[in-house]
């Protein structure tokens, strides 16, 4: 049977069909839905762990027990779990272990665009790249083989085009494995990498790595096609499908195993074609490898770009300059002049926005970090000054107050988030005596990728109900005494305890409590703007909802326009009501 | 190797992806290979959104850049005008008359494009472009949710493929209760 599948589900479905029995992972665009499909399997257990690195160890340890094993990132997720990968590469892993990572060329969701290849290289891992959604069900069964002859974890690397495209999969049946994974035995010398251990595994895993070169040579994916020799492409994961459409007629090695990479091969290929090029997104991982063994590479990086993603039509332009083809089609140039941008926004009712607007009231310095309150670096609040990776902001608001400046930094951080990456960073500051206010903005879901379920959530991966995390108890443990929980809808209240937990002076954590509007049912009820009353001081419009636009009314004083409430848009959180200094804004009576 | 080559734009929440679906779907049940991309994640908060949807005997890339859409299908007046520049100067575009102003627009300085202007850039583009009532015609039959069906009915007379199979799909793809007010808002889009 053949089915439209996304990369994502495709890789859920090769871990079904392939006799995964065990999968675990955070979500982080684009890898979410992989895990959220394996879900849907009872035949497989699965887990959201609170980061990748928990993720992988979990993955690791499922794999010691004999098992075969999907773990699933995005690709900054894996310098999370980078310490896990690196230690499993030395232990090897017994069952069978791939972990996916999903890198994000283009950042469509990301606060970089790192090349994950390097990763396969720097931990001495096999890696995958498929490059549509068949391959990436096939991928993961010939990984986890991979991985059980060659006792080591392999990296299956996507990319926000193969995870998020759909194409024609064939749907099988799910087999069970086709050797039987061994039984756990008790071998230190294998699993405890003590430095004396550790130093007897170093030289099997370079014995690993030259048995993998041997086997990448037959790599059923590592394969030649012979086109016209006077131009040979070589090509990975989607770029591959980009230069198969602007060079139908050259010959082609594509590289289904990156790493190692197949040197045989690849000299065979480039010695009976004229020219050779190289087609890749990102860092010229391949172009870099082939230079070292000598070849000859015509056209590279200095073409091809090395930022962003690639599209037909970039391979196409660059592909044009560097003389390899003759034509580019015509773009007709439209004069539409600047066009008002239409970038995410936080949506209307958001408990983060008033959050973000009372930091930008009290002039503080604002350390942000990873999720939809992001967005309020963006104008009109325009509040956040830094945001790095999960879990940055409390550690760098730290930093900023110990070494003092002048301001005082807040760290924000989301419930999501602070689990992954907030708990030592938080016991720092209490520990080392600073006078960080942490605020927990907690929406009660990890919201941006799409509302999963968290350590404080109350419910499982699957729905089952469980333990809920206590950021109040967990303060508390932790030594400190400025703990405040407080509704952010009600902005007297969020004001006094922001107030009060500053003028503390002492470590702080404040806790933002109220729902993300997706966890309603119903929106709680609609507001309208007073035209009367309304003197279009522009005050509401610095809360940035997208719910309050410009009325067709002007002021006659400032001849600015009033405010007006879209009635299809607004929730009803009444942030704009508490706003408003000359009361015309309330909620609409019943009818 | 020759493809068909579509580009869905509107706005998050315009049923631009359940469009994109059924149009991939009829694809396949036409007998081609099929290929469709979409951007997830922070996309999706209230930003502007773009599917491509390719036919073909044999498809290998997944998305096409400026230049290389047969059919550009526009939900939104202001994102065609983003878009437009996918088109083939061959190429259709087929846009529903609706204006969504963004943030920028509504509490902030800017301004929407003008008709004129909106006008003008379809001529520069393309010498076939449709402006349709589409909003119109759904909220007509009883409901806005209806947009997208209405312009695939739109899209269709231009394709190559019968019409059973947008129906099966359509069938296939909607909840039950409103199928056969989507049969009509197909319909009603073949006619604009």
């Amino acid at each position: 049977m053949k089915a439209l599948l996304s990369g994502n589900e495709a890789v859920a479905r090769g871990a079904y069909e392939s006799g995964v029995v065990f999968a675990s992972a955070y979500p982080g665009t684009p890898s979410t839905e992989i895990l959220e499909n394996v879900a849907k399997y009872d035949e497989i257990y699965s887990e959201w762990s609170p980061n990748e690195k928990v993720a992988l160890d979990v993955g690791i340890g499922a794999a010691y027990a004999g098992k075969r094993v999907l773990v699933a990132m995005k690709h900054v997720g894996l310098n999370v779990a980078a310490e896990a990968l690196f230690y499993s590469s030395y232990t090897g892993i017994n069952g069978a272990l791939v972990i996916v990572t999903a890198d994000d060329p283009g950042m469509h969701s990301s606060q970089n665009e790192q090349d994950n290849r390097h990763y396969a290289k720097f931990a001495k891992v096999p890696m995958l790249e498929p490059t549509d959604s068949q391959e990436s069900k096939e991928f993961v069964g010939l990984g986890l083989e991979i991985s059980e002859r060659f006792d080591t974890p392999v990296l299956l690397r996507m990319t926000t085009r193969v995870c998020h495209s759909m194409s024609v999969v064939e749907l099988e049946e799910r087999k069970a494995a086709e050797s039987e994974p061994l039984a756990y035995e008790h071998n230190p010398q294998k699993y405890a990498m003590l430095p004396a251990f550790a130093r007897l595994r170093h030289p099997i895993i370079e014995q690993r790595l030259k048995d993998l070169a041997e086997y990448t040579e037959s790599f059923p994916y590592n394969k030649i096609e012979w086109g016209d020799k006077s131009l040979g492409v070589v090509a990975n994961g989607v770029s591959y499908q980009y230069a198969r459409e602007v060079f139908p007629e050259a010959s082609f090695l594509r590289l289904g195993m990156s790493w190692p990479m197949p040197e045989g091969l690849i000299r065979e290929f480039a010695s009976k074609v004229d020219k050779l090029v190289v087609v890749e997104e990102l860092d010229p991982f391949i172009e870099e490898h082939l230079k070292m063994m000598g070849i000859e590479v015509a056209v590279g990086k200095e073409y091809f770009p090395i930022l962003g993603e690639f599209n037909p039509r970039i391979v196409r332009e660059a592909a044009y300059k560097a003389g390899l083809v003759d034509e580019l089609a015509e773009v007709r140039k439209v004069d539409v002049g600047d066009l008002p941008p239409r970038p995410p926004v936080m949506c209307a009712g958001c408990p983060h926005r008033p959050v973000y607007y009372m930091l930008k009231k009290h002039g503080l310095v604002v350390n942000g970090d990873i999720g939809c309150y992001a967005l309020a670096a963006l104008a009109p609040l325009g509040t956040i000054d830094t945001i790095g990776c999960m879990g940055a902001s409390i550690g760098v608001a730290h930093g900023m107050n110990k070494a003092g400046f002048e301001g005082r930094a807040v760290a924000t951080v989301g419930d999501s988030t602070f689990w992954h990456a907030g708990m030592p960073p938080l016991l720092n500051v209490i520990y080392n005596k600073s006078n960080t206010v942490t605020v927990i903005v907690d929406n009660q879901t990890t919201a941006m990728t799409g509302h999963q379920n968290h350590p404080s959530t109350g419910r499982t991966l699957k729905g089952e109900e469980t333990a809920r995390g206590d950021f109040e108890a967990l303060a508390r443990a932790m030594g400190y005494e400025e703990v405040r929980t407080v509704n952010p809808l009600n902005l007297k209240e969020l004001e006094e305890a922001l107030t009060t937990s500053l003028e503390s002076n002492k470590p702080a954590v404040l806790i933002s409590r109220s729902p993300c509007v997706f966890l309603y049912k119903e929106r709680p009820a609609l507001h309208e703007v007073d035209l009367e009353r309304c003197n279009a001081c522009g005050r509401c419009f610095e809360i940035g909802c997208p719910a309050i636009i410009r009325s067709s009314e002007i002021a006659e004083k400032t001849g600015k326009a009033k405010a007006e409430i879209n009635t299809i848009l607004c929730f009803g959180c009444a942030v704009c009501e508490q706003v408003c200094a000359r009361k015309a804004i309330h909620m609409v009576e019943e009818q | 190797m020759k493809t068909t080559n579509f580009a869905l734009v509107g706005v998050g929440g315009q049923g631009v992806l359940l469009a994109s679906d059924i149009l991939a779907e009829v694809g396949v049940q036409a007998g081609l290979d099929v290929k469709k991309s979409e951007v997830h994640g922070m996309a999706q908060r209230g930003g502007s959104v773009l599917s491509q949807i390719i036919w073909g005997d044999k498809v290998y890339a997944p998305l096409q850049g400026k230049g290389d859409v047969d059919y550009l299908v526009s939900f939104e007046l202001l994102e065609t005008l983003r878009w437009l520049e996918f088109l083939k100067p061959t190429g259709i575009a087929i846009v529903n008359e609706q204006r969504l102003p963004p943030l920028a627009v509504s509490s902030g300085g800017m301004e929407y494009p003008a008709q004129e202007t909106i006008e003008r850039a379809l001529g520069q583009a393309t010498k076939e472009y449709y402006v349709v009532p589409a909003l119109a015609k759904a909220q007509e039959l009883g409901t806005e949710r209806a947009t997208n069906v209405v312009l695939l009915g739109a899209l269709s007379r231009h394709l190559d493929v019968p019409e059973k199979h947008w129906l099966n799909v359509i069938e296939e793809r909607v909840p039950k209760k409103y199928v056969e007010l989507n049969r009509t808002a197909f319909a009603a889009g073949r006619q604009l």
